[in-house]
């Protein structure tokens, strides 16, 4: 059984406003997660991607659609359940420089996760805990332990709220951008340790515009348009044989070392700004090009 | 020559002593030429891009010119510097996004912009009204609140406006940073064809990313802990780098098309040094696989091969024999 079943979810936004205009921000969108298994969600601003994010991590409700977390539907999820459903799903988002409280010391982090989970765990056994924690994810306790959140550098706080969640019985993880606001030397080493989690059995939802890092790490690729999937499929076949015109323009659009842009024809430029008005709440239909390769029709 | 920068030193005044993130900076950008500007964060390039516009009451001139387009660039003093931004030196700031009046009109901050600086509205509306649909927005985006555009919009806004008086250097510090790699590529393209068009002279790109600069730029300069690096033209950096760290940064790079199964690539260990009483000798020594003894003295920033720049003991050694 996969880790996390997504299955047609839905999810509708509503303006407050007099004209109470309402915005499809997902759009049917399915796909599975399996056991041990990194898959990239790609899109735009715009495109919905967080807002799944969001939905699996129970911060938002779906309008419609189910999401499974081992065969269970997390809406149905209340107190107790869902205490324990945060100790298998974990979310890191996009600014570390937000994710901690500026005037306490980062490490307080782990002190909020041993209130909430492990009131039980002896000093000692606690301080194992993290060490261990801390070593999976490459980081030397003397370095991070005991400072403030300014003292550490974008990367090790990234990789401190990774450690973070690895201290629970984490089986899916939530990775909202979370490289893009690191210098591209350090990019390397988090998407490294992401690849480590993964060969342990971690399953891992990526969320990322940028398609190289997505390459980099990914089995599979789901990307996003306008809230729907455009193309879904093993991450080798999307990006060795891309089949909608905007999978082509996203990749024509990477900024590359050896290729320029001049060389690369801009397909789909200034599409994006496209308004959304001219889009309906019914997803294109997927067609299989290849065995495991779905592509929508081009709206 | 446009722009030359001659032993150029700028620090930080904090309680512990002085920090100096531009240590003794050396180079020039060409007429129309677009120059690069790369490191990971710490390394001083956006100190260097902020010293050549607006030196923050915390920062300080230590010594060196700039000297811009024949004429010294009076740096340390803001109240001759006030006339020569936005005409002659711009800046589009780290974080554009941001940089917009929430609580103004486009428009207004168009006019507040121009009435600085001495030029009435009336007089370039029309020529703002051609860049605005130049960079592909209507017209109505004058009319609305910063809020009410995307990033990339309020990005193209930004660049429009910086470069309204026809600047002769153009200070892009991470454009293309927090957008989506179709906007990249729009934002990026931009930039080149407002150089085409002669909107700026010269540009100084701030990037932390190899792969946006060998896009858009005519050279690369390469800045570690406050000095520099390495320089060539981007077809040499890219192809054939010396310094060992413009390597690691292009090593550190995933390329589409590259998988963690087939190709583990690695990160830069360790970060760069805190600025503060550095040691002697190259500030790369700690994280370098070729550091040898003779490190221990800071190698000079020499031309190993016509135009091609780099400050490292070994691999300058390697190239000229």
């Amino acid at each position: 059984m996969s880790t996390l079943q997504i299955d047609k979810v839905s999810k509708v936004f509503r303006a407050s406003g007099l004209d109470r205009a309402v915005t499809p921000a997902l759009r049917q969108v399915s796909f599975d997660i399996e056991h041990g298994e990194v898959v990239t969600l790609i899109g735009e601003s715009g495109s919905g991607k967080t807002t799944l994010g969001r939905i699996v991590l129970r911060l938002l409700s779906a309008t419609s659609g189910r999401v499974l977390f081992d065969g269970q539907d997390i809406a149905s999820l209340r107190r107790d359940g869902l205490h324990d459903y945060y100790r298998h799903v974990q979310g890191v988002f996009q600014d570390p420089f937000s994710s901690y409280n500026p005037i306490y010391k980062a490490d307080r982090v782990f002190d909020l996760i041993r209130e909430e989970y492990f009131t039980r765990v002896t000093g000692a056994a606690w301080d194992a805990k993290i060490d261990a924690a801390l070593e999976a994810v490459a980081l030397n306790p003397c370095d991070v332990l005991d400072k403030y959140p300014h003292q550490l550098s974008g990367g090790q706080q990234q990789r401190l709220l990774i450690a973070r969640a690895l201290l629970l019985d984490v089986k899916l993880l939530i990775a909202d951008e979370i490289i893009s606001m690191l210098d591209a030397s350090t990019r390397v080493d988090v998407l490294n340790l992401l690849v480590s989690l993964k060969r342990t059995g971690l399953a891992i939802l990526f969320i990322t515009h940028d398609l190289s890092l997505g390459n980099y790490i990914s089995d599979r690729t789901v990307i996003l348009r306008y809230g729907a999937v455009v193309e879904t499929g093993a991450t080798a076949k999307v990006f060795g044989n891309p089949q909608h015109p905007y999978t082509k323009g996203l990749l024509a659009a990477v900024p590359q070392l050896h290729k320029k842009w001049q060389d690369r024809p801009p397909e789909l430029a200034g599409e994006n700004h496209v308004r959304r008005s001219a889009m309906t709440f019914e997803p294109p239909p997927l067609r299989e090009c290849e065995q495991g390769h779905l592509v929508a029709n081009v709206e | 020559m446009s722009v030359t920068i001659d032993k150029l030193s700028v620090a930080y005044r904090t309680l512990a002593g002085d920090v100096c993130p531009v240590d003794e900076v050396s180079f020039t950008v060409r007429d129309s030429e677009i120059m690069g500007l790369a490191g990971e964060s710490g390394c001083g390039k956006s100190t260097l891009g902020n010293s050549l516009i607006l030196l923050e009451g915390r920062m300080r001139h230590l010594g060196g010119t700039v000297v811009l387009d024949g004429k010294e660039l009076p740096i340390a003093d803001n109240r001759a510097m006030r006339p020569l931004r936005m005409k002659e030196v711009s800046l589009v700031p780290q974080y554009a996004m941001s940089a917009l009046n929430p609580t103004r009109k486009i428009r207004r901050l168009a006019v507040d912009l121009l009435r600085c600086h001495g030029v009435k509205y009336a007089s370039v509306a029309e020529e703002l009204r051609r860049r605005i649909a130049l960079v592909g927005l209507d017209e109505d985006v004058l009319d609305r609140y910063p809020f009410e555009l995307s990033g990339g919009m309020r990005q193209r806004v930004t660049l429009v406006l910086s470069t309204l008086l026809n600047p002769s250097l153009l200070i892009a510090d991470e454009i293309t940073s927090a957008l989506d790699v179709s906007t990249q590529r729009a934002v990026g393209e931009l930039l080149m064809e407002f150089r085409e068009r002669g909107f700026v002279r010269s540009v100084i790109a701030i990037t932390h990313d190899l792969s946006i600069l060998a896009q858009i730029a005519d050279s690369i300069l390469v800045m570690y802990a406050g000095r520099l690096a390495e320089k060539a033209d981007t077809d040499t950096i890219v192809s054939y780098p010396l310094h060992p760290y413009t390597r690691a940064l292009i090593a550190s790079l995933p390329e589409v098309g590259v998988r963690h199964d087939e190709t583990t690539l690695k990160g830069i260990p360790g970060r760069p040094p805190a600025l503060m009483n550095c040691a002697p000798g190259c500030r790369f020594m700690d994280r370098c696989p070729l550091a040898s003894e003779r490190c221990g003295v800071q190698p000079p920033f020499t031309e190993v091969r016509p135009g091609h720049f780099v400050a490292c003991w070994k691999t300058a050694q390697e190239a000229a024999a």
